[in-house]
């Protein structure tokens, strides 16, 4: 699990590095943005024949492809679009309502 | 000691931008910032100053690419006016948040329309917010100080914020005055090798200009406002520092003939020298008049101004700029905000005059003065005034 943001960056003014700058290279990944998210995809892996095509449309490189190489879902950084749904020609992804 | 040589206010700002050893200097000419620009180029190009000069399509071109160098750690330097300050306009604040020490000469002169290029505040006074230091020279020689004074200022750690000389077009940035330039040996020691304390460097990556996202926004902005605000000290130590090897001293709030003065007049930038002669003339006859002049715009220097004025009666604030449906000039607004705290309420009238490069006389501050005395004797409300507005 990645230590969450509000740890590192979401700091006091006194202390936000001069001009907001960000420091080190890949902090991105400290911001977990999927927060907002109202829906997230489930991948069937039987249906999957690893394409790869959601892991290329996802606009917030939410797919990790796996050692093995299957495709799953980031969560962290979901946010729910569907993007990868829509276009999955097996229609191997399904978008399933957040719990409250 | 110093020379003292007639020269062109312009050239001299360009001097003192070769004194102060810039590397990149990137420029679009408008008028009258022209002949500043013009002869740095000219200094670049006859190789009297080892400088990059950036020839750009814009004024937006010539801030970004001043901003990118001093990304890399250049010391930079730009200068425009007018339209081509309005068209830099979001590139200024820009700028002052990524913390980047550039200084730049705005030439200030009228926005359009109608087309104008003569002079007034109102290119400057639309860029209150964008987070620059900022000051308003009245002579030649104060411009071309102040430059200098500029380049130290910004190089500090503490600061680390772009620094603005505002030089009033054609009226002072055309004119020829004796100026005492420096020796580049004396200069050296004043001024700080340039230092940045963020850079873009391959060897250690960071990120300039990221989005602040709502968690972060807030406190950017806290970040620097209480650096420009916390620059005064530095501002201050660099003025005192001057004064002391050059013996040329320079304040925050500048006043004559302030000691009893019951009214005063306030102004910025080059009328003051007219608003002078008025004091003069008018303390000549008896009346307690004096005049104070706003020389840092930014950060405010809210405690100079109250002080100076607090044992006064009536102040008359002298915009060059109407901010249209505000009800009166930026200036007196601000100023107003500024001494509505004090226990003895001053009155204050707001007065609007040298519009668009219209003459500003000793008469315009003598029908100022006299214009004061009478609203505040009818107890008025503190409306503004244009002077020399024909009705028909
Ligand atoms: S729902 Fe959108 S953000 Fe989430 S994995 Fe699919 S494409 Fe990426
Ligand atoms: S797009 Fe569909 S089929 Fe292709 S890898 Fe992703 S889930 Fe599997």
């Amino acid at each position: 699990m990645v230590e969450k943001v509000e740890k590192r960056a979401i700091v006091g003014w006194r202390n936000l590095a001069l001009g907001c700058a960000i420091l080190e290279a890949g902090s991105s990944t400290q911001l977990l943005t999927g927060t907002w998210r109202l829906q997230h995809p489930v991948i069937d892996q039987q249906l999957c024949n690893r394409c790869g095509l959601c892991y290329i449309y996802c606009p917030d490189m939410a797919i990790i492809k796996t050692p093995a190489g299957a495709y799953e879902h980031d969560l962290n950084y979901c946010k729910g679009c569907g993007i990868c749904a829509e276009e999955c020609p097996k229609k191997a992804i399904t978008m399933v309502e957040e719990e409250e | 000691m110093p020379t003292r040589t007639p020269i062109e206010v312009s050239i001299a700002i360009s001097k003192a931008v070769q004194q102060a050893d810039v590397d990149v200097i990137a420029a679009y000419p408008i008028t009258p910032q022209t002949h500043i620009v013009e002869h740095l180029s000219e200094l670049v190009a006859d190789g009297e100053l080892q400088a990059a000069f950036i020839n750009v399509e814009s004024e937006h071109s010539a801030l970004s690419a001043v901003i990118g160098a001093a990304a890399a750690g250049a010391s930079t330097f730009t200068a425009s006016c007018s339209q081509g300050l309005a068209l830099m306009h979001e590139i200024l604040f820009i700028a002052a948040s990524l913390r980047l020490p550039i200084v730049m000469v705005v030439t200030t002169r009228a926005l359009s329309g109608p087309i104008s290029i003569w002079n007034d505040h109102s290119d400057i006074m639309a860029e209150r917010d964008i987070g620059w230091l900022q000051v308003f020279c009245e002579t030649g020689q104060e411009a071309y100080d102040a430059v200098l004074q500029a380049f130290r200022i910004v190089r500090d750690p503490k600061v680390q914020l772009p620094m603005m000389v505002n030089v009033d077009g054609f009226n002072l940035t055309h004119v020829i005055e004796p100026v005492y330039l420096f020796e580049q040996e004396e200069i050296r020691d004043y001024l700080p090798e340039h230092r940045q304390l963020l850079r873009l460097d391959i060897d250690h990556p960071l990120t300039m200009g990221p989005v602040g996202v709502p968690e972060v926004y807030t406190e950017a902005k806290k970040q620097v406002d209480a650096a420009l605000v916390g620059a005064k000290p530095v501002v201050l130590a660099a003025w005192q520092e001057f004064a002391e090897r050059y013996g040329r001293f320079y304040q925050p709030v500048e006043t004559y003939q302030v000691e009893g003065a019951e009214i005063i007049l306030l102004t910025m930038g080059v009328i003051s020298r007219t608003a002078m002669s008025a004091v003069d003339r008018l303390r000549a006859t008896g009346k307690p008049v004096g005049l104070v002049r706003l020389r840092l715009w930014r950060p405010f220097p809210l405690e100079e101004l109250r002080n100076c004025v607090r044992h006064a009666k009536i102040i008359a604030v002298i915009d060059r700029h109407l901010s249209l449906g505000a009800h009166g000039g930026p200036v007196c607004l601000e100023v107003r905000a500024a001494l509505y705290d004090l226990p003895e309420r001053l009155r204050i009238f707001g007065f609007v005059l040298g519009l668009g490069g219209r003459d500003v006389t000793v008469a315009d501050f003598l029908e100022i003065v006299d214009r004061a005395e009478h609203y505040a004797a009818a107890g008025q409300p503190e409306e503004y005034s244009l002077i020399g507005l024909r009705e028909v």
